[in-house]
């Protein structure tokens, strides 16, 4: 049956492309072959691990920060260039910090405690209930994190984290490093050095500078292996989770606080 | 308008023609950017038909394997783009690919399509200072063989490698 248009017969053309592209490809094959075997496995993160931290307020230092230099640093966040004209007073309140020191004082007694404080990736996140998008996220290792790619920068999430973790970002950003993308317009959070953790590390950046001031207050791994040093110290000493009325399980644990 | 419907296709097949020739034959024109890793190199990590018709798809796919699952080791990845496609300056550094007449630009200059992927995302290759970007160096080397642990295969010839698989296949 013919039809009465001008439109040009599309199967037949998609056919001939195809065939004369397969033909070109097919020359050009031998060389891709090398390239075609380091496609990805697709298994992905596991839930049979669970990252998490330990923080030993009794050995954290006051007036160290190491740990939120080296955070900066490891995450480019060290990169951000402060806006033109903005006052101290703003650039303090927005800049982003995955990391930030707290110091506590008992007003009867006088005490000081001084402890890092970050994203606890809680098991139950609040920040995950509350996205509208589908942004914020809780991979299956247990590291709560954000996807920029359908963030839309509602700070949802930085209204229901309890903790304060999160950071939006306000202005363009010049330059990233390659494992942390950053831009305008996202919300971000400590994620437990998760680039590393791809790559096959045990370690995050924070931990590596406590280590290396000599106070080992930080303590990362996983805490559902029962061998790893986590679980044992968890198991062994008394910890607590901060606002543990709110029954979100955190990742991170605090102890002597 | 048959006439003309007759002369498009026949300046396809011509194309199509002319593009075996270019494939068989010796390397033509290309868009790559010249003293860029990828200058050096055969092809991308698909046929580059393929990879000039596809590419965004195929970043937006592996871009949700990598943030979601955890997976880095996807075959189609923007930072191993601008690792490959980035060029140096007279100086040493590197040149951002966004940059105007850099290899991303260029093109989506050309076919005035916005490119938005770094706004966020590094315009150049981790440098030294960059320990991130050291380790997926390290952990790609490792990667890329394949079978070939021990071997870089870009310092082999084609039917080196051939007998090399030859020998772990039958093996």
């Amino acid at each position: 049956m013919s039809h009465n248009n001008d439109q040009p017969d599309l199967r037949r053309r998609d056919f001939i492309g195809k065939t004369v592209l397969a033909a070109g490809a097919a020359s050009i094959a031998p060389g891709v072959m090398l390239t075609v075997a380091n496609a990805g496995s697709d298994a992905g993160v596991s839930s049979k691990v669970r990252w998490g931290m330990l923080i030993d307020a009794n050995k954290c230092a006051d007036g160290c920060s190491a740990c939120v230099a080296a955070c900066n640093q490891e995450n480019g966040i060290d990169l951000i260039e402060r806006p033109a004209g903005q006052s101290d007073a703003m650039w303090d309140a927005q800049r982003p910090q995955w990391i930030h020191k707290v110091k506590l004082k008992d007003n009867l007694t006088g005490e000081i405690t001084n402890l890092p404080m970050m994203c606890q990736h809680c098991e139950h996140p609040p920040c995950v209930d509350v996205c509208p998008t589908g942004a914020s996220f809780k991979r299956a290792d247990g590291l709560v994190m954000v996807d920029r790619h359908t963030c839309i920068g509602c700070r949802y999430c930085m209204m229901a984290c309890p903790y304060k973790a999160r950071s939006f970002i306000h202005q363009d950003v010049a330059a990233q490093r390659t494992g942390t993308p950053r831009g305008k317009g996202c919300v971000e959070s400590c994620n437990l050095c998760v680039q590393r953790l791809d790559a096959g590390d045990q370690t995050t950046a924070c931990q590596d500078a406590c280590n290396r001031e000599g106070y080992q207050a930080i303590l990362f791994g996983d805490l559902k292996n029962p061998d790893s040093e986590i679980a044992r110290a968890l198991k062994a000493h008394n910890s607590r989770q901060i606002r543990a009325d709110l029954e979100l399980n955190t990742g991170v644990r605090y102890s002597n606080i | 308008m048959g006439s003309l419907t007759g002369f498009r296709r026949f300046a396809r097949m011509g194309l199509g023609g002319a593009l075996l020739l270019l494939a068989t034959g010796v390397v033509g024109d290309s868009a790559v950017t010249e003293g860029s890793k990828a200058a050096g190199l055969e092809t991308c990590v698909a046929p580059t038909a393929e990879i000039r018709r596809n590419h965004m798809d195929y970043l937006k796919h592996d871009r949700d394997a990598t943030v979601r699952k955890g997976i880095r080791d996807t075959r189609f990845s923007l930072a191993e783009c601008v690792q490959c496609h980035a060029e140096k300056d007279s100086a040493g550094a590197y040149k951002p690919v966004n940059a105007e007449g850099q290899f991303c630009e260029s093109c989506h200059s050309y076919v005035a399509v916005n490119l938005t992927c770094f706004q966020c995302h590094s315009k150049t290759p981790g440098s030294a200072g960059d320990k991130a970007a050291m380790r997926d160096d390290k952990r790609n080397g490792r990667q890329a063989l394949g079978l070939l642990q021990s071997i870089d295969p870009l310092t082999l010839r084609r039917d080196e490698l051939a007998r090399l698989h030859a020998t772990i296949e039958g093996n």
